[in-house]
């Protein structure tokens, strides 16, 4: 199988290439098996990874020019030669590896973290099964920022534009029948930018490895903004 | 000279190495006492490896039935095959329900009963009543428990302004002459260049070693490192030996299949559609405990009974549970056999085989957190110095690990060790001097990897290591087996020297990560093996072909491996619990 894979050493290369390279693929074989005997034969190419079943979020990548996580994404199927690209929209620092310290940013400014204004009690606070069930589809994402980057407002602003994976989380707690901070959680996304970027282009429902709807859940806070408004 | 006092210092007052579970855990406990943390972590935090767990988290809450923590206490006791110790265990189990309520308190996602309580399910090794009917005591978040928890703690940090070195890698601990821990040489992966971090308390938080072997369960980035870093700095491993292989692995590939598909009612069977685990636990059968259930699979493999053209897996059954189980309970799983099986778990069943899956040894610690060296029953605290999770051995697991133990483990445990750091902190008020020879020992460490021409590669040498320790460390060990092994071992290790890296390269480079742990494995493989061999017995985990039975009388202690010479020595098992009587061995039928 052939592939092109996106090379960059700020060391020694003044701009990025793209490297052809051939393997033998055996069936049944993620691109990341492909990318591991790459890295043994040319120990230069540069890759994060880890778990290597899709719940580390290490791996997100551009393949075929669709974001996804290279261990859960087979090789079958691909079209030839696979093009493998970071992330875009992200400064690359080397080869595969982009800098993702704005989309960090941006999930560490919607708070995620659950806010509980009451004295604690000493045992769980209760939820039902039904309440439960509206975090499902919320918190399961991995942070792999596949969808931020698939996302065009995020690229034109990915210091005001929160973007989809950092407004999933918020969604998530807002969602929470035990969170108290629901007027706070509000009332940061007001603006122009933080949230009502999102112009529902859908890339990131179209490129989520875990199967997320960010822009449902988008959509969700702008209703939830309306009836408090009212 | 120069280039050494060139590299920049950080303070804190405490260094945690490692952000998977329990070092978030001790790393709030600090922040939120307002010591000033550093969490230095190889990969951002949400990608540690406690991500992965599926199944969930021990505490008798009593949700669904009568449950106690005494209870608890036994089955852990009676699971380690009694060579837990009992103060840790009970310490352990007397804490659980407080800690889960705190995890539920900090925002995990729980599954929730019809009452609005958290959701419990069956797991190995559990009983209600010591040793009677089965208990329900696992804590879950669907089958996403451990990304909840390491997600949650994460986000618990971030209010409680932890400070962050992400994507640094550990290269040594750095120790002054009169034995005090005084902090890391770390290297900032991105730029290549080494920091120093001087801290009062360093905690090593730094996971298993589940990639010493091939067929694993384990993310990449499990390779041991602060195991080697202890031994290193002359402390020893304990019960190294003792390696948890999962029962149900998928078959060739190494995924994880959670025991919580047992819990909810899947069982295993064998080529002739038997359901074999009736033979080898009539009354627990597949809810047995780990160790027993994956010679169960092996045995029935070996004695030809394995399905598939090969014979060589068992299958998982999974399809009575029903669509609404599996999408409610277990959709984790569904999804991930789904993508790499493309089958439907709820209509057909998974090929499993046991695979390496935890390590129960590790960084002696007692139940403070604080890691203790010295044999025969002393226990000197090394000053300083810190571990909780995987990478320690407190021990609460013994022999073998229950499933759902080890997020526990984690949570007590990191707690317990932030306690005990702020108590050291206030008696230290001031950081001890670091001096540049300190440093240099670990910056040497950095040079080695610099030297050019041509040697076997680094993916080389760590594909030899996995295969001698699959093949001659497994499930089943027999004398001439390990000899043959620790020998392939101690090759790898003399051919470590002439290795060489192709990528001399700073910024990002991973082949210069993967040396430095492929030198960790290389150390905790030789810990592993030489305990495995020395130990005339099966216990648990460590089952010798040549020594079928458990020997209270000359075995019922910890071994102590130390890097120098490769030298074994052994302690007592505190046998002793806290408040309650101890549990004397007996035998063990599930």
């Amino acid at each position: 199988m052939r592939f092109s894979i996106y090379r960059y050493n700020p060391e020694t290369d003044r701009e990025p290439r793209m490297q052809p390279f051939e393997l033998e693929v055996a069936p049944g074989m993620m691109l990341l098996e492909g990318l591991l005997i790459l890295k043994q034969a040319d120990e230069t190419l540069s890759f994060r990874h880890s778990c290597g079943e899709g719940v580390c979020g290490s791996d997100g990548m551009n393949i075929n020019g669709r974001n996804g996580l290279a261990c859960i994404t087979p090789l079958a199927g691909l079209k030839e030669p696979v093009e493998v690209r970071p992330l875009p929209g992200m400064p690359v620092i080397r080869d595969l590896v982009v800098d993702l310290s704005q989309f960090y940013h941006q999930y560490r400014s919607v708070k995620p973290w659950l806010t509980v204004h009451e004295p604690e009690t000493e045992v769980e606070y209760r939820q039902s099964p039904a309440e439960r069930d509206k975090l499902d589809g919320l918190y399961e994402c991995i942070l792999c920022a596949c969808c931020s980057t698939a996302c065009p407002s995020f690229w034109w602003n990915p210091d005001k534009f929160r973007g989809p994976a950092a407004l999933l989380q918020a969604y998530r707690f807002l969602a929470d029948s035990r969170d108290q901070a629901t007027a706070e959680r509000l009332s940061d996304l007001e603006g122009p930018y933080r949230l009502f970027r999102c112009h529902t282009i859908m890339n990131c429902v179209e490129v989520c490895p875990k199967g997320l709807n960010p822009t449902k859940a988008i959509g969700e806070i702008k209703e939830l903004m309306l009836k408090h408004m009212i | 000279m120069e280039i050494k006092s060139a590299v920049p210092r950080r303070r804190f007052d405490t260094l945690v190495i490692g952000a998977g579970g329990g070092g978030l855990r001790a790393a709030l406990q600090l922040s939120q006492a307002e010591a000033t943390v550093a969490v230095v972590s190889k990969v951002f935090p949400t990608r540690s490896h406690t991500v992965a767990a599926q199944g969930g988290i021990n505490a008798a809450l009593g949700n669904i039935g009568p449950d106690n923590w005494h209870w608890h206490m036994y089955d852990t006791v009676k699971g380690s095959d009694y060579l837990g110790d009992q103060d840790a265990i009970e310490y352990m189990c007397r804490a659980a329900s407080r800690l889960v309520v705190e995890l539920e308190h900090a925002g995990v996602p729980f599954s929730r009963l019809d009452n609005g309580k958290i959701y419990q399910r069956a797991f190995g090794g559990q009983s209600q009543n010591f040793g009677g009917e089965q208990a329900a005591r696992t804590c879950a978040a669907a089958d996403r428990t451990g990304h909840a928890i390491l997600h949650s703690l994460y986000q618990q940090n971030i209010r409680a302004k932890t400070h962050f070195f992400d994507e640094y890698y550990a290269i040594d601990l750095i120790k002054d002459d009169e034995g005090y821990i005084l902090g890391a040489v770390v290297l900032e992966i991105e730029t290549g260049e080494p920091l120093v971090i001087e801290a009062k308390t360093t905690l090593i938080a730094t996971g298993g070693v589940g990639r010493l072997f091939r067929n694993n369960t384990n993310a990449r980035i499990n390779t041991g490192d602060g195991m080697g870093m202890v031994l290193r700095a002359g402390i020893p491993l304990e019960d190294m030996e003792f390696f948890q292989f999962h029962p149900t692995g998928i078959a060739g590939k190494g995924m994880l299949i959670s025991e919580a598909v047992r819990g909810e009612g899947g069982y295993l069977l064998n080529k002739d559609g038997e359901r074999f685990m009736e033979r080898y636990a009539p009354k627990a059968k597949d809810l047995a405990s780990r160790d027993v259930v994956s010679r169960a699979i092996a045995t029935e493999v070996r004695e030809g009974r394995g399905c598939g053209p090969e014979g060589d897996y068992i299958l998982l059954k999974v399809d009575h549970l029903g669509d609404e189980v599996i999408n409610k309970r277990l959709p984790g799983i569904r999804d991930m056999v789904k993508t790499f099986l493309h089958i439907d778990p709820s209509k057909q069943d998974i090929p499993v085989f046991p695979n390496a899956h935890y390590t129960m040894g590790g960084i002696p610690t007692n139940r403070y957190g604080e890691v203790v060296t010295g044999v025969n029953g002393a226990e000197d605290v090394v000053p300083g110095l810190y571990a909780v999770g995987e990478c320690a051995c407190v021990s609460v697991h013994g022999a073998n690990r229950l499933g759902g133990n080890s997020l526990l483990d984690i949570v007590v445990f990191g707690r317990a060790a932030g306690n005990r750091i702020i108590e050291y902190l206030g008696e230290q008020r001031y950081h001890r001097p670091v001096s540049d020879s300190a440093v240099e020992r670990a910056l040497a460490r950095l040079a080695r990897w610099d030297q050019k021409g041509d040697g076997e590669s680094v993916a080389q040498l760590r594909n030899d290591l996995q295969r001698a320790m699959e093949h001659y460390c497994g499930v089943f060990r027999t004398e001439d087996v390990l000899r043959e092994g620790l020998e392939k071992v101690r090759q790898i290790e003399r051919r470590l020297p002439d290795a060489r890296l192709q990528d001399h390269s700073k910024v990002f480079n991973t082949a210069r990560i993967e040396a430095f742990e492929l030198e960790n494995l290389v150390d905790a493989g030789l810990a592993t093996v030489s305990a495995a061999l020395a130990r005339h017995e099966s216990r648990g985990a460590h089952s010798r072909i040549d020594y079928p039975a458990r020997d209270d009388v000359n075995w019922l202690k910890h071994s102590l491996y130390f890097k120098e010479g490769g030298r074994l020595d052994y302690k007592p098992v505190r046998l002793q619990p806290l408040t309650v009587e101890p549990f004397p061995p007996k035998a063990r039928v599930y």
